[in-house]
């Protein structure tokens, strides 16, 4: 079979599963599967996928990405709580927080390469945890709690779990054709190139500093996103979303469901946020072991992740 | 063809398979014909020992001894480990709700855990009985028809041990603080009680919870000059801030009030370390025969001896199956109002009643550690001071911020 | 007497304290500076590894009665034994890729290591008495210096200027830093390039271990303890620059003594200090203050 074919049944299927997998979402409360766990994942799911343009797409390791789902976390949660916005206005007052956190740290960390970059994130966004842990609105050790879910735009009432769920379930598509969207046009083509061969690109007249730096911020608005949509869900917005492990997690959800791919972090994002709810009963100090040896099985063995593993798979039969 | 086919069907399968799989844990139950009581607590941080896994383990008895069974219902006993995050304890809270049918929820130690899991509780009308965690907010400003604070709370040992302190000499005091609801709350309540009985504040500092090193909050502590070092913290915490206290020599200059203690961590940090000092507890192992008669019982599956929280805990679940009993469901309002009718007549009150805020008023203990030339067994560490009856320990009408009791 | 209006006890006690983490983070940055150096990866289970050395001295005293002075030796002897079999089995796979993969496969290690003493140990620190010739403090006068602490300032100058010295000044570290320029040219000369590495590696592990074992009668023994401290150490680095091994060691020392200060002064910024200034080098001096741009 030749490449071209294989490369339109590669499309054909790719399109099968993912309408597939939607139609698993649109069924979810239907099917018996519990809305609150599902919305948690969504949330996550944005997050690993605005976390995988910038890896997977621009090259770039950001290793603090939780500081700005954590920033958006606690604005979107005191802005509802305290100054009584809807919380379409909260998420959104959320997400340009986190923007313009991004924004900030993007120049700062923007001045070193490769490596750096990743250390001066992390180090950036742990500067954020020790913010957050002492100033006196985010309640530092006990979190925002009691944050109410309000009204959608003042008249659609969000208490019950099936209908929020569908308010995210809206959000998470938005942000997937958005992120595709964005793959695909110049700006996304021109990020490819540079992911893969920097000098090059700037040989090239790019402006690469700004290229990337747009990117950053634009990822970082994002994972805000995530992170003010999950603190409407669960009402709360405390330390962990900003702590240095869930910048962990973010990553092994990217790496293990495919660096690069579309599918990939939301398949990642379900496996962890599953793993984490279905195990932690159970194995109690265990998981973050686990975790622990996902990463290092990915990072020797599993480069590319469930779906880019699976494409390979499939580009391998086809030539045989 | 027949690849394509086979392989959209295997990677749609394994979607379906990942996503049922993690969230058919997630089925909805309902607990028709089980009762199921959960408990969320600290099992493994530095809140393990005072309450934790043995805590559990106290509350088991206290189905063990109702049979296993109230009126042809079986019941069950949920456990997990909040690990001092009060995201996790409300989520396991309401996953609990949602999808277990669990009908009524313990709670352990931790503050933040404690109020995160009570307002939980009120939005899914169910039963809500807070052991462990100490702020008096749960009774205040944060106070629900659907919470009993069982065992303890700040006011009860500002009262306790901040006055006997002030009392004995102590008038100028420095706080070292737990940075968190319990910490400030505990600091607050010592603070105006101490002040209203004619001390002084010089000032105070705050540590992160379960902090690894001490040495420089306490560095600011000596060089405040105050008479007294209050330690607004519990469990670990405590141990670690008394050993680094002791190897400073804090304690040549500052005499140390703690103002939360619990046996455990009196016997972890032994009577040389401890003697003299004074603290406020709602139980003692040693306090009559039956307390001492159940405590051997707990010391053989546990090789310790209870702590207050853990006799709580046994208590609370006693009361509520027998409640259960007593009317034949377990629908909250209902055991609720039946536990507000019964008194509270076991091991670990005496004469105790659930009041309106929903505090259960019961005797509290003034008590002084013993020097170890005058205890005569293991564990056996502590002499009554003075014993506060009824109300006297708790928050008083007067004083209340909780907008349902008045 | 007073300096500042903080009593002259309080500010002297600050600064040992500041110099003692001090001590901490030129040792720690130390190590992953030698590491990333030869093996080009940003080794974040240095934390992990100084918490297994802490751990390794804490365990001999419980279970075996092996003391302090024989832990300083058979800790870093341990976890350097440890640090060869990692790079032996999962680090070599590594050196041709992304700087990344090295990122987060010791990224993914630390988690074990963390989970694992979690889950033996728990969350709540370990005590480890100092031992009894560093017992005890001496009254300097204007202030009382605890003995274990300034044994400690003065153990890890002394290792890192060894190890300073043994790489700029040995023949084995000229080897080492030709290794790092040219490792096919030195494998050509002869020199077992992948044996230096594995050892190398080693080497780090065990100097962390060193720093673990000399913190232990200092601070509780956690299983977190290395990671909290890994991050800040990355910060160091990344303000000291990788290039220079007695810059690492300046830089942690000085930021160890700002964080003291700053603890006097202003002790709610003490735990982002070092965050802002490295911002504020990044914005001046990229490559670092001591630094030389790759």
């Amino acid at each position: 079979m030749s490449t071209a074919a294989a490369d339109s049944n590669l499309a054909r299927y790719s399109q099968w599963a993912l309408y597939a997998g939607f139609a698993i979402l649109l069924a979810a409360p239907f099917i018996g599967l519990y809305p609150v766990f599902m919305m948690t994942a969504l949330c996550f799911a944005i997050f690993a996928c605005a976390f995988n343009l910038l890896l997977g797409f621009t090259g770039l390791l950001s290793f603090g990405h939780a500081a700005y789902l954590g920033a958006a976390a606690y604005a979107t949660g005191w802005l509802v709580k305290e100054a009584h916005l809807t919380p379409e206005l909260g998420v959104l007052a959320g997400t340009l927080v986190a923007g313009l956190c991004g924004l900030v740290i993007g120049l700062i960390a923007i001045r070193r390469q490769g490596i750096y970059f990743a250390m001066v994130t992390l180090a950036m966004a742990q500067m954020i945890y020790f913010v957050f842990l002492q100033a006196p609105f985010t309640g530092g050790e006990d979190g925002l709690q009691g944050v109410p879910r309000g009204k959608l735009f003042g008249v659609l009432s969000l208490a019950d779990d099936r209908v929020l769920y569908y308010v995210v379930l809206a959000v998470f598509v938005a942000v997937f054709l958005f992120i595709i969207r964005i793959v695909h046009s110049p700006y996304g083509q021109v990020l490819k190139a540079i992911r893969e061969n920097e000098p090059r690109a700037i040989s090239l007249g790019y402006d690469v500093d700004r290229y990337k730096l747009l990117a950053f911020v634009l990822s970082t608005m994002l994972a805000g996103l995530a992170g003010s949509l999950k603190t409407v869900v669960v009402g709360f917005a405390t330390l962990s979303d900003a702590h240095w492990s869930l910048s962990g997690e973010v990553v092994l959800m990217t790496l293990l469901g495919g660096m690069g791919t579309f599918a990939g972090p939301v398949i990642g994002a379900f496996t962890i946020i599953g793993l984490q709810n279905f195990l932690a009963d159970q194995v109690g100090s265990w998981i973050n072991v686990i975790i622990g040896v996902i990463f290092v099985v990915c990072v020797v063995a599993f480069r590319r992740g469930f779906v880019g593993e699976l494409r390979a798979w499939q580009l391998r039969r086809k030539k045989s | 063809m027949k690849l394509k086919k086979l392989s959209a069907c295997l990677s749609t399968a394994f979607a379906l398979a990942a996503t049922t799989m993690f969230g058919a844990s997630a089925q909805a139950q309902v607990s028709g014909d089980v009762i199921k009581i959960g408990f969320i607590t600290d099992l493994s941080g530095l809140y393990a020992d005072i309450d934790g896994p043995a805590g559990a383990e106290a509350i088991k008895m206290a189905v063990a001894e109702m049979g296993g069974a109230v009126g042809g219902k079986k019941v069950e006993v949920l456990v997990a480990d909040h690990q001092n995050k009060a995201d996790v304890a409300a989520a396991k809270a309401r996953e609990w709700f949602d999808t277990q049918g669990v009908d009524m929820l313990i709670g352990g130690t931790n503050s933040g855990t404690g109020l995160a899991m009570a307002k939980v509780a009120q939005e899914k009308k169910k039963l809500f009985i807070s052991v462990g965690a100490a702020t008096s907010a749960l009774t205040n400003e944060q106070c629900s028809p659907y919470t009993v604070h069982y065992a303890y709370d700040t006011t009860a040992l500002a009262k306790g041990t901040g006055n006997a302190v002030v009392k004995a000499g102590g008038k100028s005091w420095y706080f070292l603080t737990a940075d968190y609801a319990f910490g400030s709350q505990l600091q607050n309540d010592t603070s105006a009680v101490v002040k209203a009985a004619g001390g002084t504040i010089v000032g105070s500092v705050r540590h992160p919870l379960s902090a690894s090193d001490f040495s420089s909050f306490l560095l600011q502590a000596q060089s405040s000059k105050a008479q007294i070092l209050g330690l607004a913290n519990a469990g670990g915490d405590t141990i670690n801030s008394i050993k680094a206290a002791n190897e400073f020599g804090i304690t040549k200059t500052m005499k140390l009030a703690g103002l939360l203690m619990f046996i455990n961590d009196v016997h972890s940090l032994g009577l040389k370390a401890t003697q003299g000092m004074y603290l406020t507890d709602s139980w003692y192992w040693n306090r009559d025969p039956e307390s001492r008669a159940w405590s051997r019982k707990f010391f053989e599956k546990i090789k310790r001896m209870p702590s207050s929280l853990q006799a709580a805990d046994y208590s609370a679940a006693l009361q509520y199956l027998s409640a259960v009993k007593a009317i034949g469901s377990d629908d909250s309002e209902k055991v609720l109002a039946q536990m507000k009718k019964t008194k509270i007549n076991d091991i670990y009150a005496k004469g105790g009643w659930i009041r309106d805020d929903g505090s259960m008023i019961h005797d509290m203990y003034l008590m002084q550690v013993k020097s170890p030339d005058k205890s005569t067994e293991p564990w056996d560490y502590y002499t009554v001071a003075e014993t506060f009856k009824g109300e006297a320990a708790w928050t008083t009408k007067a004083e209340t911020k909780c907008a349902t009791w008045k | 007497m007073e300096i500042f209006g903080i009593p002259i006890q309080a500010f002297m006690g600050q600064l040992m304290l500041g110099l003692v983490n001090g001590s901490f983070y030129a040792m720690l940055s130390l190590g992953l500076a030698v590491i990333f150096g030869l093996l080009g990866i940003v080794n974040f289970a240095h934390g992990a590894l100084y918490m297994i050395g802490a751990y390794v001295a804490w365990i001999g005293m419980e279970k075996f009665g092996i003391s302090y002075w024989v832990s300083l030796v058979l800790a870093p002897l341990v976890v350097g034994a440890i640090g060869v079999a990692i790079e032996r089995t999962l680090l070599k796979h590594l050196y041709k890729i992304d700087p990344i993969y090295g990122l987060l496969l010791t990224f993914g290690l630390a988690l074990i290591a963390e989970g694992v003493f979690r889950d033996q140990f728990g969350v709540s620190g370990q005590s480890y008495s100092v031992p009894e010739a560093l017992a005890g403090a001496t009254n300097l006068g204007f202030m009382v210096l605890p003995n274990y602490r300034a044994w400690v300032v003065f153990a890890s100058l002394a290792v890192c200027l060894g190890t300073w010295f043994v790489i700029e000044r040995t023949r084995l570290g000229a080897y080492l830093r030709a290794g790092t320029e040219n490792p096919a040219l030195v494998q050509a000369f002869g020199i077992n390039v992948p044996v230096m590495v594995m050892l190398t590696y080693g080497a780090g592990a065990g100097l962390a271990a060193l720093a673990g074992v000399l913190a232990a009668p200092v601070i509780q023994i956690t299983p977190l303890m290395g990671s909290n401290l890994i991050i800040v150490v990355f910060a160091v680095v990344v303000i000291g620059g990788m290039g220079s091994i007695l810059g690492s060691i300046l830089t942690g020392l000085a930021l160890g003594l700002i964080e003291g200060l700053t603890k006097v002064f202003y002790p709610e910024a003490s735990s982002i200090v070092v965050f802002v200034i490295m911002a504020i080098v990044l914005m001046i001096r990229p490559a670092g203050l001591f630094g030389k741009e790759k």
